[in-house]
C-alpha cells in the first residue's frame, strides 16, 4: 500500500509512462523497511521461496552491507502479472519517484521483450507452490535429505538450454515417435539374398555363414545407431529428470529447480538491455514531467550514482542507457545502412543528418526482439567504444594482476560477447548416457577458449554422481589438450585423451 | 515482526558454525583470530560457502571495463558495489567474514576439545551486588523520568477532575504527575575469577615462544570468560625481576637477561593478597616459561612458594613450558620430581610447538577446575 502522496505520484508517473508509449502489466508497489526488502531481495524478489540456507546467506550479506553503508537496495521488481515492485521505506520522495519510473521501464521490458515471452507470468504463485511442496517433502523425509538433494540440484542449475523455450527442437518430435522406433527395433533384420534359380545352388550362392555374418554386422550397426542420446542434449537438467534413477520426490525437486532456472534465465540474458531501458525511461520521465524544481539536484545526484563507473568495471545501467541513446540518435539522423557505412568522408559522417526521426520507433523495436548478445553484436560501434573508453582486460600471469589488454574495437566486442554468450557459463552437453556400455554418463564441454575451473568441476561431477548413481565423466580441453575428468563414486580421475571419449 | 527468512538464516548460521568447528583446530594453531576480536564478537574468516558449478577459470576469462588507462595499466579488482546492489558477473574468491559471539566461540572450543564445565569453588559464599531498575516512584532525578507513566498519571488526574476534553485531548503533566524509575540493589551469588598470567621474557624466550604463549592464553582466556562473568586478568612479566604490565606489553616485550622465577611468584602472591581474597575469588595462575631458572636455590624457593602459598589459594596452578632451543627445560623436571603427576593443585604441560597448543589447552582446562 502506498501513502496518498506516493499514490498521487504513482498515478502521474504511470500516466506519463503510458503517454511515452510504454506498455506494461498492472504494477503493484509495496513499501518495505530495510529488513523486509533485504528478505525479499534474498529471495530473488519473491515473497515466498522454498527453505534453503543460501537465501539466509544472501540475507546476511545484504543486511551487513546495508548496515555498514556499503550498499542499499533501491528498487526491486519481479516479472509477473501483475508486476510486483518494492520501495524502500526510508527513501526520500524524489528517490521513490525515480524508482517508480525505473520500475515501469522494467515492467514494459518484461511484457514486451520476446525472450520473456515464455516465462510464467504467475511465477509468484509457482514459487509459493514450490515452497509448499518442498515443505511437505521436508515433513515427510526430513530436513537434511531434502536440503542435501537441493544442494546437489543447485550445482547443475546452470546446465539448461538457455535458448530452448523459444526453439522447437527435433528432439521433442522424435520423442513422441519413440513408440514406433521401439517396435521397429525388436524386429529381426532380414538380409537380402541373391536370387537363386536352382534350389540346389542356394548353398553356394548364399552361403549360410555369409548371411549370418551380414546379419550380425547389420545388428551391431543398428546398436550403434541406438546410441543414447542420439544427439547431444543441452538441457542436462531435463535429461536427468527424465533418465536418472531418482525417487519421485527427487525428480520433483529437480524439475522445480529447473523451472525456476528457466524463469530467471531471460533476466540474465538481458541484463544490460533491461537496466539500460529502465534507466533510459526513468531519466526521460523524471526530467520531462515528474521532477519538481527543488528535487533536481537530488535526482541528478542519484541518477549519476546509478550510472557511475566504478573502478573500471562495466556498469550495465550505464552501458545499456548509452547504447539506447546512441541508437535513438543514429536512427534519428539516419546514420545507418549501406550509404552511411560506405561513406569515406569523416566530415560528412560527422555532420550526417537525414532527419529521419526513426529513433523512438527503433529503440522500441530493439527492446522487443534483441537480447544482450545480439544487442551488443548489432549496435556496439567503434565510435561508441572510443567515446565511452571501453577496454578489454586480461589476467597477466607475470605480475598477477588484471591489466588492460586492448582498446581495439574488435577485441573489446569479442570479449564482451564472449562474456555474455550463455551468460558466461560454459556450454555443457550430455554426449552419451551409456558410455563404454557401462551406463556411465559422459558430458562434453564445448571449449570456447576458456578452460573450466578444475576444483569446481570435480565437485560438480561428484554431485551428478549422486543423481546418476554411475560414474560421471566430462570431456574438456585444458591447456590445449583434450582431457577427461571422471568421478566413479570413490575417487576423482583425470586422463589425457587424443581423439576424445 | 518475524521474518520468513529467519529459518534460512539460522540454518545458514548453523552451517557456518559447523564450518568453523571443522577448521577450529587450524584457527587455534595459527593464531590468526587474535586481533580480530571485538568486544562481544570475533570475526572469523572462512572460505566462502559456495555452491559448486561448472564455471570458467577466472584468470583466463578477463572481461570488459570502462575508463582511462593505456594498454598494460593494471585495473582494480575490488568488487565492491557503487551504491547499487548489483552483483558483478565475475565472482571472485571471497573470504567470508562471519561474526561469532565470544560465548559461542568458547562453546565451540569446549565442544571441540571436550572441555568440561568448570565447577567454581565456594560459589555460595561469593556475593556480588548489582542494581536493577524496577518500578516507579514519584521522585527522582529528571534523567530517570518515565514519560509514559507520567503522562498516564496526568491523564488519570484530568479524567478524575473532569477536565479532560475528548474533542481536544491534550494532556499536560504537572509536578505531582511525574513518575521516575526506581532502582533496587540485588545481591547475587556469583562466582568471580581472576587469571594471573606470568611469562618468562628472558633472553631465551624468542618471538616464536611468545607467539605460542599469546595464542594459548587467548583461547584459555576465551574459555574461562565463558565460564565466569566479569573475569579479571592480570599480567606479569619477569626476567630477573618481575613487574606487572598491561596486556599489550605482556605480549610484545622482549627483555633479556637472567631468569628468577620466584620474583614472578612473589609478585603474583602480592597481587592476590592485596586484591583477591581466596574466599571470594577463583584464582588461576598461569605461568609460561622455557624452563630455565637462574639457580637451584631459586627453584627450591619456587617449589616451596607453590606448595605453601599458591596451592591453598588457587583453584589450580598451571605451568606451561614452551620448548625453546636455548632453554634447558629443567624447571618442569624439578616440578615433576617434587609434586606427583596426579597433584590436585598443579597442572603442567610441555608445549613443543604450535601444534602442541591444543593438547596443552586440554591439559589445563580438561580437569574442570
Amino acid at each position: 500500500m502506498l501513502t496518498p502522496e506516493l499514490e498521487k505520484w504513482r498515478v502521474a508517473i504511470e500516466k506519463e509512462a503510458r503517454n511515452q508509449g510504454l506498455d506494461f502489466f498492472e504494477t503493484v508497489f509495496e513499501i518495505l523497511d530495510w529488513k523486509e526488502i533485504n528478505e525479499v531481495a534474498a529471495y530473488g524478489g519473491f515473497p515466498n521461496r522454498y527453505p534453503h540456507w543460501r537465501f539466509g546467506m544472501e540475507f546476511e550479506h545484504l543486511s551487513k552491507s546495508y548496515s555498514y553503508g556499503l550498499s542499499k537496495i533501491y528498487e526491486m521488481v519481479i516479472n509477473n502479472n501483475p508486476c510486483y515492485a518494492y520501495l524502500l521505506h526510508s527513501n526520500k520522495l524524489v528517490d521513490q519517484k525515480m524508482v517508480m519510473a525505473h520500475v515501469y521501464g522494467h515492467c514494459d521490458f518484461f511484457k514486451n521483450n520476446i525472450f520473456f515471452s515464455p516465462t510464467n507470468r504467475r511465477m509468484i504463485d509457482v514459487m509459493a507452490n514450490h515452497k509448499t511442496k518442498i515443505q511437505r517433502m521436508i515433513n515427510k523425509y526430513g530436513y537434511n535429505p531434502v536440503e542435501a538433494f537441493i544442494d546437489i540440484c543447485l550445482t547443475i542449475e546452470n546446465l539448461i538450454d538457455y535458448y530452448a523455450p523459444l526453439i522447437k527442437r527435433q528432439r521433442d518430435e522424435k520423442h513422441s515417435q519413440l513408440g514406433d522406433e521401439d517396435e521397429e527395433n525388436t524386429e529381426k533384420i532380414r538380409i537380402k539374398k541373391l536370387p537363386v534359380q536352382r534350389e540346389y545352388l542356394e548353398r553356394y550362392i548364399n552361403p549360410r555363414e555369409f548371411i549370418e555374418e551380414q546379419q550380425k554386422a547389420a545388428e551391431t550397426k543398428r546398436g550403434e545407431r541406438k546410441k543414447f542420446p542420439e544427439e547431444p542434449v543441452k538441457d542436462v537438467l531435463a535429461f536427468l529428470v527424465e533418465q536418472a534413477p531418482l525417487d519421485k520426490w527427487q525428480r520433483d525437486v529437480l524439475s522445480m529447480i529447473r523451472e525456476e532456472a528457466y524463469y530467471f534465465a531471460p533476466q540474465a540474458q538481458t541484463k544490460i538491455m533491461n537496466e539500460g531501458w529502465a534507466t533510459y525511461w526513468h531519466s526521460k520521465i523524471m526530467t520531462t514531467k515528474i521532477l519538481t524544481d527543488s528535487e533536481v539536484i537530488d535526482f541528478a545526484d542519484h541518477h549519476s550514482g546509478t550510472v557511475s563507473v566504478g573502478s573500471g568495471r562495466l556498469n550495465p545501467y550505464k552501458i545499456g542507457l548509452e547504447l539506447f541513446r546512441d541508437i535513438e540518435d543514429r536512427w534519428n539522423k539516419g546514420r545507418f545502412g549501406k550509404e552511411y557505412d560506405e561513406c569515406d568522408s569523416m566530415v560528412e559522417k560527422l555532420n550526417w543528418n537525414r532527419n529521419l526521426n526513426l529513433g523512438r520507433k527503433k529503440i522500441f523495436e530493439v527492446r522487443r526482439i534483441y537480447n544482450d548478445v545480439t544487442f551488443i553484436d548489432t549496435f556496439l560501434t567503434p565510435d561508441f567504444c572510443l567515446e565511452h573508453k571501453l577496454f578489454a582486460f586480461d589476467y597477466n600471469r607475470n605480475n598477477s594482476t588484471y591489466e588492460i589488454s586492448s582498446r581495439e574495437f574488435q577485441a573489446v566486442k569479442k570479449k564482451l560477447l564472449c562474456q555474455l554468450t550463455n551468460f558466461g557459463q560454459p556450454f555443457i552437453e550430455v554426449m552419451d548416457a551409456n558410455h563404454g556400455n557401462r551406463g556411465e554418463l559422459l558430458l562434453f564441454h564445448r571449449h570456447e577458449g576458456v578452460d573450466l575451473r578444475v576444483d569446481y568441476a570435480r565437485e560438480v561431477l561428484k554431485n551428478i554422481f549422486t543423481i546418476w548413481k554411475r560414474p560421471v565423466l566430462v570431456e574438456t580441453r585444458m591447456d590445449d589438450r583434450l582431457k577427461i575428468f571422471a568421478f566413479d563414486g570413490k575417487e576423482h580421475k583425470e586422463y589425457d585423451t587424443k581423439e576424445g571419449a | 515482526m518475524i521474518l520468513k527468512i529467519e529459518q534460512d538464516l539460522s540454518r545458514f548460521k548453523q552451517i557456518v558454525r559447523g564450518k568453523i568447528k571443522e577448521e577450529l583446530r587450524k584457527f587455534i594453531t595459527r593464531g590468526e583470530l587474535i586481533g580480530k576480536q571485538g568486544k562481544k564478537f570475533i570475526s572469523i574468516p572462512i572460505s566462502q560457502i559456495d555452491i559448486p558449478r561448472f564455471r570458467y577459470e577466472d584468470r583466463q576469462m578477463g572481461g570488459v571495463g570502462q575508463g582511462e588507462g593505456a594498454v598494460g595499466t593494471p585495473i582494480g579488482t575490488d568488487e565492491e558495489g557503487d551504491g547499487q546492489a548489483q552483483a558483478g558477473n565475475q565472482a571472485s574468491d571471497h573470504i567470508l567474514e562471519v561474526d561469532v559471539s565470544l560465548e559461542e566461540m568458547a562453546q565451540l572450543l569446549g565442544e571441540e576439545l571436550a572441555l568440561p564445565r568448570i565447577l567454581p569453588k565456594g560459589s555460595d559464599r561469593i556475593v556480588s551486588s548489582k542494581t536493577v531498575y524496577r518500578g516507579v516512584r514519584p521522585s527522582g532525578p529528571e534523567s530517570l523520568r518515565h514519560f509514559k507513566r507520567t503522562y498516564k498519571q496526568a491523564l488519570k488526574r484530568q479524567i478524575l477532575s473532569g477536565r479532560h476534553d475528548l474533542a481536544r485531548p491534550i494532556v499536560i503533566p504537572y509536578g505531582e504527575d511525574k513518575r521516575y524509575r526506581s532502582y533496587r540493589v540485588i545481591q547475587e551469588r556469583q562466582p568471580r575469577a581472576v587469571i594471573i598470567y606470568m611469562m618468562d621474557v628472558s633472553g631465551s624466550m624468542g618471538q616464536e615462544q611468545k607467539e605460542i604463549v599469546r595464542i594459548e592464553t587467548f583461547w584459555i582466556d576465551m574459555w574461562l570468560r565463558s565460564q565466569y562473568k566479569g573475569l579479571e586478568t592480570r599480567y606479569i612479566i619477569h626476567d630477573a625481576v618481575a613487574r606487572e604490565v598491561d596486556a599489550e606489553t605482556f605480549y610484545h616485550t622482549r627483555e633479556s637477561g637472567g631468569t628468577i622465577i620466584s620474583s614472578a611468584y612473589k609478585l603474583a602472591l602480592k597481587i592476590v593478597h592485596e586484591n583477591y581474597p581466596a574466599a571470594e575469588w577463583n584464582i588461576y595462575p598461569f605461568h609460561f616459561s622455557d624452563g630455565d631458572n637462574w639457580s637451584g636455590n631459586d627453584t627450591m624457593e619456587c617449589l616451596s612458594l607453590l606448595e605453601k602459598e599458591f596451592f591453598p589459594l588457587c583453584n589450580v596452578f598451571c605451568y606451561g613450558q614452551v620448548e625453546s632451543e636455548y632453554g634447558s627445560g629443567q624447571f618442569l623436571k624439578d616440578l615433576k620430581d617434587r609434586f606427583s603427576e596426579k597433584s590436585e593443585h598443579l597442572l603442567t604441560s610441555k608445549i613443543e610447538g604450535k601444534e602442541g597448543i591444543i593438547e596443552s589447552i586440554k591439559t589445563f582446562l580438561g580437569k574442570g577446575k
